[in-house]
């Protein structure tokens, strides 16, 4: 039990809050680049692999593209579909090579990505899929290439949604990171189990909820002011803001 | 400028195929503006979209400015579409660009460099009357304006040919006759060979020098306007200048009175009047100027059956007019 009374609380209680806040930015920061890196294109290829996508037939094979298709879609049913504690453990001998421990909070990233990066494909997937096709046609009668396609119609176009679906995304890297700190991944959940649950201290408790609750509406603030700028005004934002929400509904209920 | 020869395209399973196009072949002048139109369904889309290969034909070949496409690799046929411009019945201009950025889209595409890019942007907004809009965003535009930015941006790369699938069909009739002046414009300034697709025959009338009839993916009629108007049993013609239904009446004879180039202006009603002593009723008329000279049809009603007004026919046809018994 601690004692709030006690001489040194406060600056103790600081120095953990700061140390946890910063870990668990760390580990959400770079967790967070990591998806953005590896699911957009993921999310990318699976709209374009599909019948009549950019990338109907990598290497003139219609049979190529199906099989990216069928495996990427699978691995990230897959990713989505095995609960985070689980994904955690199984991914030890993983995160052992890539990191070299699993111990710690540069460790506790590899599972934090490898959770969010199907997550994230998946919005990214559904966003670009909303784009007219009538866009990617005129792009086609202007000579594009796929790839002018793909970075001059699809992410643009889809951009705005994407951005909003990162901010779900980043909400559910930082929920799971503190379930990260029940395995020594430091952070703020590490806090929470260490001296509110472990030293039933009610104040530490307190600062956490608080704290990752203002990460949380900052982030989200941030989300919604850029997805308005490239909207454009062109489409309703509360309707996109709207179906992520849908969306991030459905994709929590099926997961 | 652009020819199809024996163009056939199917969809769906192979045991019960839609036949879009059937054994297609057309044959479009350069400079001039010819004008496809057809039900919906009929295979008009797919059609003009074979032009510039965004639907690629089954069997049959595709020749526009020299090039024969169907041959044409991947690669080359990029290339090859850069000039050939299009535009579509929604506009779809990208939300995430100025107009400005919209314009320039073929001209990145193209690789040209930025300095050119908007150099040439800017004198092509210029022309379809839209550099004070330069900045805005397509949500902040009217369908018209939207169109404009459109025709822009596929004539940036400088092409020879334009397609226009139905450009003009989510447009009100004001937007639409400015929109289809603009298109005039350019065919006359820039040379343009246009391609147009569409249900409405009042387009075709406004601005086309040729029409072609489509029909479950089959070319039924063709030809210059001004020689399907004077052509017997047109369904073009008649669907160019419609009189409207019979109205049912008894014991008269109608018939159709088709005037063009040098008949258009002979005084016929006073002329079967003086000759034939007949009571001439008049049901209808529509006459229009069709490459600078008078076309048009007349219903008129004479007393008596057809066969008791056979002589008036026949003199009347001996005067050259085309004459058609509706009933
Ligand atoms: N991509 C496609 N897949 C299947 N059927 C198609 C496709 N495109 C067109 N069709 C069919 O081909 C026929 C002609 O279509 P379309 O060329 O769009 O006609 P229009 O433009 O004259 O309305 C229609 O029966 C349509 O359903
Ligand atoms: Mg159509």
């Amino acid at each position: 039990m601690i004692d709030p009374n006690a001489p040194g609380f406060w600056e103790g209680l600081f120095q953990v809050l700061l140390a946890g806040t910063g870990q668990t930015l760390y580990m959400v920061g770079v967790a967070l680049l990591v998806t953005v890196i590896v699911g957009l294109p993921i999310g990318v290829i699976l709209v374009g692999t599909e019948a009549g996508g950019v990338f109907e037939r990598p290497f003139g094979s219609r049979a190529v593209g199906v099989v990216i298709n069928r495996v990427l879609d699978f691995i990230v049913n897959l990713g989505r579909s095995v609960p985070f504690i689980i994904l955690m453990v199984a991914l030890i001998p993983f995160t052992r090579l890539v990191v070299g421990t699993f111990i710690g909070s540069t460790a506790a990233i590899v599972p934090l990505s490898v959770v969010a990066i199907p997550f994230f494909a998946r919005m990214v997937e559904i966003s670009i899929k909303e784009v007219d096709s009538g866009l990617i046609e005129a792009a086609d009668s202007l000579g594009a290439t796929r790839w002018h396609v793909v970075s001059k119609v699809q992410v643009p176009e889809a951009l705005s949604s994407i951005i909003l679906g990162l901010s779900t995304t980043v909400t559910s890297i930082i929920n799971f990171s503190a379930m990260v700190g029940t395995v020594a991944g430091g952070g703020l959940g590490d806090v929470a189990i260490r001296y509110g649950y472990q030293r039933y201290s009610v104040i530490h408790m307190t600062a956490v909820i608080i704290i990752t609750f203002v990460i949380v509406m900052i982030l989200q603030a941030v989300a919604t002011y850029f997805a308005r700028r490239f909207a454009r005004r062109s489409v309703d934002i509360s309707r996109v803001d709207a179906t992520n929400r849908s969306l991030f509904r459905s994709i929590r209920t099926r997961a | 400028m652009i020819q199809l020869q024996h163009v056939s395209r199917s969809f769906g399973r192979a045991d019960n195929p839609v036949r879009a196009l059937d054994d297609v072949s057309l044959d479009v002048a350069a400079g001039e503006i010819f004008g496809v139109v057809g039900q919906s369904g009929a295979g008009k889309s797919t059609l003009i979209r074979t032009v510039n290969m965004l639907e690629r034909p089954d069997s049959g070949s595709v020749h526009v400015a020299g090039r024969t496409l169907t041959d044409l690799s991947v690669s080359e046929l990029r290339a090859a579409r850069r000039s050939i411009g299009m535009i579509f019945q929604h506009f779809n201009l990208l939300s995430s660009r100025t107009v400005r950025g919209n314009v320039e889209l073929g001209l990145e595409i193209a690789g040209v460099d930025s300095k050119e890019r908007s150099r040439r942007s800017s004198e092509i907004l210029d022309l379809v009357g839209l550099s004070d809009k330069s900045g805005s965003y397509p949500s902040q535009l009217s369908g018209g304006q939207k169109q404009r930015v459109g025709i822009a941006r596929a004539l940036a790369s400088k092409p020879d040919v334009l397609l226009s699938d139905e450009a003009t069909s989510a447009l009100d009739p004001e937007t639409t006759r400015s929109i289809l002046e603009l298109v005039k414009t350019i065919n006359a300034e820039l040379g343009l060979t246009v391609l147009l697709i569409t249900h409405e025959m009042d387009v075709v009338k406004t601005i086309c020098s040729s029409a072609a009839l489509l029909e479950q993916g089959r070319i039924v009629e063709t030809g210059r306007l001004v020689d399907l108007i004077s052509r017997p049993g047109s369904r073009l013609a008649r669907d160019l200048f419609p009189l409207g239904p019979v109205a049912p009446r008894s014991g008269g004879t109608v018939i159709d009175i088709t005037f063009s180039g040098g008949t258009a202006d002979r005084p016929v009603i006073s002329q079967l009047a003086r000759t034939h002593g007949l009571d001439v009723s008049i049901l209808g008329a529509v006459i229009e100027t069709i490459g600078g000279s008078q076309a048009g049809r007349t219903r008129l009603e004479l007393p008596g059956s057809p066969e008791a007004n056979a002589a008036a026919i026949a003199d009347l046809r001996s005067r050259d007019l085309l004459v058609e018994v509706v009933e």
